[in-house]
């Protein structure tokens, strides 16, 4: 009886020990994302992968099919069509969207009255961008007799059949990307801050204008704030996805037929998920290659304080 | 020369006036909300009603199909509310462990976990949608909700750089007083990081508020649906639009939003700093 009193207060304390070392802490306290990343990330990317190469459709059952739908990949005009649409938008969009946060929040780096409020103001698009009522809205906004239309009309200008030519169905899709510019504003207003005032009175003392400031230390200084911003960005920019889908449905002739828009419509309308799975591993592979080419040039173009 | 106040009264018209028109869309959206359609149809660039249409909120919360908005707004609220509470919990969770704690196979996780940051949406949605089929759930907010309960690399890495800031003493003196590991964090850090996660929760509940492609994708029968899914809707149907509605029922869709925003202000700003979030 005494000796098993013992045995079991041995194995308590084995156990006390245990569950209080450090890497049992530590897996416990990392659990929720293991699991996550077994179930929702791991599992599902690799059964994506087997998927792209089988003919599977929503409720039916996957064949391997070998490199048919690469195959089928290669010969889809629509696709590569998608994705001329898709890395237009981003070229057109990032780089105002970039310009203009970074310009907003330099003028409202002054030390003026009502600064908060004026970068709350400029914030307001981004707050609520996201949402589908705005998106709405601004399809509205470009409607055939819509808000633009009127403005340009009392310009003396013609008004534009936005949403029914080739060439202008991407424009409101892209300025309501650039008019979203709030967050980078903000991601700059702090870099900003972070610039020792130091050098910028040493370049006062040195007689240099203001367009030169600009130049030589802000732009320098940033360098690092404007490449996570790019990054970021064109990221985001890939995967658009909403704004086509409600304002234009791809069209017309798909000339705002987005990737993610594509994939979408052929998984879940088409109920095609074999072929969306291959696609959805391009638009990966496409925005892997985009950031690690960012990152390469950006060697040139960064500068860091202790460099 | 240009004096000083004239230098500073051209800076603070320009700022407004670019500002105006920045958010003459939104404006325009709530004066809308109380427009008669034609009104809304022929583009009117004005932002005060012609005929006030109070009517056109009555309209929009009668909803489609018999079910009214009250629905939609429960809906949203309920899926928004879950997944920010397992969001920020989960998070907080496994923001201790990659910042406080040394196990094996640590750097290697959390450098697993910044590179999901990057993989699309679109790659893990078929799947995911395959597994949810599988398991009969697609249809319930199941999906919507239960992935959040893993933790956000976004909101684990916002608020490790916020664990940075609380002493490691503290964490040491506590042992020392004989509490746990476990109890550190309980009785310690949680409480301490607070602040992050208010800021966490804010921007988790807009962006599940906002969501629209997981609820367009898991959600099938309409008494489900949430109120962005059921925002389309106004202009989905074959039917002439009823913009006024449509509107009315926009600008309230934002309330929640714009009265988070309101109060939380400071917080967000702060929390789009600390880790460059999209807002």
């Amino acid at each position: 009886m005494k000796n098993k009193n013992t045995k079991t207060s041995v194995e308590q304390t084995k156990f006390q020990k245990l569950i209080h070392s450090e890497n049992f802490v530590g897996y416990f306290f990392a659990f929720p994302f293991l699991i996550g990343f077994l179930f929702i990330m791991a599992v599902p990317m690799a059964m994506s992968l087997y998927y792209s190469f089988t003919d599977l459709t929503l409720g039916g059952t996957a064949t391997f099919t070998g490199l048919d739908n690469v195959r089928r990949l290669l010969n889809d005009a629509r696709f590569f069509n998608s994705i001329g649409v898709t890395i237009r938008f981003v070229v057109f969009s990032v780089p105002f969207r970039l310009a203009f946060g970074l310009f907003v929040a330099y003028i409202l780096t002054r030390q003026v009255r009502g600064v908060a409020f004026y970068r709350s103001l400029y914030y307001l698009p981004t707050l609520i961008g996201g949402s589908i009522a705005v998106v709405l809205v601004w399809g509205q906004l470009f409607a055939r007799e819509g808000v633009v239309n009127v403005f340009l009309q009392i310009l003396g200008l013609e008004g534009v059949h936005w949403f029914g030519q080739l060439q202008t169905a991407i424009i409101p899709i892209v300025l309501m990307s650039v008019w979203q510019f709030g967050s980078s504003m903000i991601i700059f207003a702090a870099g900003l801050k972070e610039i020792p005032t130091s050098y910028y009175e040493a370049a006062e003392i040195d007689g240099a204008n203001k367009w030169q400031v600009f130049y030589k230390i802000t732009l320098p200084c940033l360098s690092p704030v404007i490449l996570y911003n790019l990054l970021m960005q064109t990221i985001a920019g890939f995967m658009t996805f909403t704004q086509a889908f409600i304002m234009t449905g791809g069209g017309p002739a798909d000339a705002t037929n987005f990737i993610a828009l594509y994939i979408y419509n052929h998984a879940f309308a088409w109920r095609n998920m074999g072929y969306a799975s291959l696609m959805s591993w391009v638009l990966l592979i496409m925005i892997t290659f985009v950031t690690v080419i960012i990152f390469k040039t950006s060697k040139k173009w960064t500068f860091y304080a202790n460099d | 020369m240009v004096g000083k106040t004239t230098k500073k009264f051209m800076y603070h018209f320009l700022v407004l006036a670019f500002g105006f028109v920045m958010i003459y869309p939104v404006l325009w959206m709530i004066s809308g909300s109380l427009k008669t359609n034609l009104e809304i149809a022929t583009g009117s660039l004005s932002l005060i009603p012609q005929y006030w249409q109070w009517e056109n909120f009555a309209n929009g919360w009668r909803g489609f199909a018999g079910i009214g908005f009250d629905v939609f707004f429960r809906n949203s609220f309920f899926v928004a509310t879950l997944s920010t509470i397992g969001t920020v919990l989960s998070s907080s969770v496994v923001a201790y462990a990659f910042s406080r704690l040394r196990f094996k196979g640590r750097k290697l996780y959390f450098g697993i976990m910044l590179s999901t940051m990057m993989i699309p949406a679109q790659v893990i949605m078929i799947p995911q949608f395959l597994i949810f089929h599988r398991l009969g759930l697609v249809g319930t907010f199941v999906p919507l909700i239960l992935p959040s309960f893993f933790g956000h690399p976004f909101f684990v890495f916002l608020m490790m750089q916020f664990m940075v800031s609380i002493p490691k003493e503290l964490d040491e003196a506590a042992i020392i007083d004989g509490c746990s590991k476990y109890s550190v964090f309980f009785r310690i850090i949680f409480p301490l990081l607070a602040p992050a996660l208010v800021t966490s929760a804010i921007i988790q509940f807009y962006w599940a508020w906002d969501d629209f492609m997981g609820p367009l994708i898991y959600l099938t029968d309409p008494n489900t649906y949430t109120v962005s899914l059921a925002l389309r809707m106004f202009a989905d149907t074959a039917s002439i639009t009823d913009f006024g509605a449509m509107f009315a029922m926009s600008t309230l869709s934002l309330l929640p939003v714009f009265i988070v925003f309101l109060i939380f202000n400071k917080r967000l700003v702060e929390g789009i700093n600390t880790s460059g979030l999209k807002g």
